[in-house]
């Protein structure tokens, strides 16, 4: 009877017991991610902030590194820097979805759609030193297009036109953001229903308004998104500028990179800044992307 | 929203394209073999795009003499392939000491801590806000005085560069081992496990990590293709990795720079071709995107 009875507490026991170290195990689970994430993410950042706003020399607390984020030579990088960051992510966005439309939808041969898939996976990771380089070969004086377009009358530099400037920088950047947007944007014009597009056909609907009247609007959320997404991808991009212009178009990064390594106008309280601002750009983008991407998962999953 | 299709999708919307063209002729649907006309247009526009710079570098690199001497050169300059597995090495210990890293964290999100999700989602995500110029100069800064001087030795830098790039792929990682994770029964499989009087470390190596095959082999091939070619990070904690290495000879040598960027493409093109081979046929999500 009362060996019974034993095994019946214990039996009823075990539930409490997880439940209680599962609340203190959670914790234990997590701790070198944590830890790693606080070495290695939170720690440097943790100085970024600080240093943004302590004085260079005596260390005592000043808004003045942001003051000197108006100062002409760092807002002109700001300005060239998002300019840049908005003039690819949009172009890049249109051409890249069209891209993705017209081997999706577009009766193309099956075999192009996955070719254009794992191109672009190679191209949107193609970037810095090599791709900077590839588009000197291209677009330089001597370049290989730049000849070739001569010997058909087309001189490209005999207006200002050259490739190590803003409008170079951007020429080069739109190689690893199209790439970019088909990737990003293929899956949800998959997610697009042939029956929304017969029932728009039924009701006498032509391809024009189907497009302009249900796609598109279902597709607008995905598609600001992405190219938030792609701003990003180019608003902290580094080496390829750093290759091409080799610091004639000043850009946020290399402005950064100078701090680092020190040279001209050192001052590393402006350099914090500079980060702190980038930070903020980035996390403003990242909001809004967040933001449309609930948005867009109402009628796209 | 995974990255391999449904099937058919060719078929499913005949003319998509070129009806916003012209949408007077909606009605019939003809020439359904050979595409749209708009598609092809676009189509060759993004092909000519691609190419061109491609095709350049490559006449670059051949009007060295003797022929392909460019590529031999190449090869034969010793920093080129110490370079090369400098950064080989960095993106193999950066795999494994990520996937040690990630793994067991969202294996235990999901079946121990699902509250705290939100939470390590957000950290996962804030390489995305926080560009690698930026980082590396908070490392610097944070890495190189007295209590924790890394960058004071080569080992100390390498390391440094190491947990950088762990975090530069955190992302990836962390999505592609959780949608991997999402894939499998982990609560199944762990109390099974624990039935038969398994540890949690023999879960994770034997039950989990096999599982993840597919999911962790693209995060690991597309870590090595950002790894290998990646710059900012390199360079500025002195390193003698692959991209500090291809900006030096872009400075001061003619053909060899269009040689080895044609290589450095290829490395990249193995790598997805890898990814997309291992991810046929599966339904993991795989991540895209890198750093430039």
């Amino acid at each position: 009877m009362s060996d019974s009875a034993t095994v019946i507490i214990e039996r009823d026991a075990p539930p409490a017991r997880p439940a209680r170290r599962a609340l203190s195990l959670s914790w234990a689970g997590l701790i070198p991610f944590f830890l790693f994430s606080a070495l290695f993410l939170g720690l440097p950042l943790a100085f970024l902030a600080l240093g943004s706003i302590a004085d260079n020399k005596t260390g005592a607390p000043t808004l003045a590194n942001y003051g000197a984020l108006t100062t002409p030579s760092v807002a002109t990088a700001f300005r060239n820097s998002i300019e840049v960051s908005l003039v690819t992510a949009i172009v890049g966005g249109i051409f890249g979805f069209l891209l993705a439309v017209a081997v999706i939808l577009g009766r193309l041969p099956r075999i192009l759609r996955s070719a254009l898939m794992t191109f672009s996976g190679v191209a949107s990771n193609f970037a810095g030193i090599p791709l900077a380089l590839a588009f000197t070969y291209t677009l330089s004086t001597t370049g290989f297009l730049t000849v070739l377009l001569n010997g058909v009358g087309v001189h490209l530099y005999s207006g200002s036109f050259t490739i190590f400037s803003k409008l170079g920088i951007e020429i080069v950047y739109l190689y690893f953001q199209f790439p970019l947007m088909v990737l990003i944007i293929a899956p949800a014009i998959d997610g697009l229903k042939p029956e929304w597009r017969e029932a728009a056909e039924n009701m006498g609907a032509t391809g024009f308004q189907y497009w302009r009247r249900i796609a598109l609007p279902i597709l607008t959320p995905t598609l600001l998104g992405s190219m938030i997404l792609l701003f990003g991808n180019s608003f902290g991009a580094q080496a390829t500028a750093y290759q091409l212009t080799a610091g004639q178009v000043s850009l946020v990064p290399l402005a950064i990179g100078n701090q680092i390594s020190g040279d001209v106008l050192h001052n590393v309280g402006l350099g914090y800044a500079m980060a702190m601002g980038m930070v903020a750009v980035m996390g403003i983008s990242i909001v809004g992307y967040t933001l449309l991407q609930r948005r867009s998962e109402r009628w796209l999953r | 929203m995974t990255g391999s299709s449904g099937p058919a999708i060719g078929s499913r919307a005949p003319g998509a394209l070129e009806s916003v063209a012209s949408s007077t002729v909606a009605a019939d649907r003809p020439r359904r073999n050979w595409g749209s006309p708009w598609a092809w247009i676009i189509f060759l526009i993004g092909v000519l795009y691609f190419t061109v710079p491609l095709i350049a570098t490559f006449a670059v690199s051949m009007r060295a003499k003797p022929l392909f001497a460019a590529y031999t050169n190449s090869f034969a300059d010793p920093r080129f392939l110490s370079s090369l597995l400098y950064s080989f090495v960095i993106g193999l210990i950066t795999v494994v000491l990520s996937i040690a890293l990630i793994v067991p964290t969202a294996y235990w999100v999901r079946l121990r801590a699902p509250r705290l999700r939100p939470f390590v989602e957000f950290v996962t995500l804030l390489p995305f806000v926080i560009p690698p110029v930026v980082l590396v100069f908070g490392l610097i800064r944070a890495y190189s005085r007295p209590p924790l001087p890394f960058t004071n030795t080569d080992l100390g830098s390498s390391a440094l560069l190491v947990f950088a790039y762990i975090v530069l792929s955190l992302p990836y990682m962390y999505r592609s081992v959780d949608s991997g994770l999402r894939a499998i029964d982990i609560r199944t499989l762990t109390e099974a496990a624990q039935s038969m009087g398994a540890g949690w470390f023999t879960i994770l190596v034997r039950i989990i990590l096999p599982n993840l095959r597919v999911a962790l082999l693209s995060g690991a091939f597309l870590s090595l293709a950002i790894v290998i070619g990646e710059f900012t990070m390199a360079v500025y904690l002195a390193r003698p990795a692959f991209g500090p290495y291809l900006q030096l000879l872009g400075a001061n040598r003619a053909y060899e720079p269009a040689a080895v960027s044609l290589i450095s493409f290829g490395v990249t093109w193995l790598a997805m071709i890898a990814i997309a081979m291992i991810g046929r046929g599966s339904r993991t999500r795989i991540q895209v995107g890198g750093a430039h």
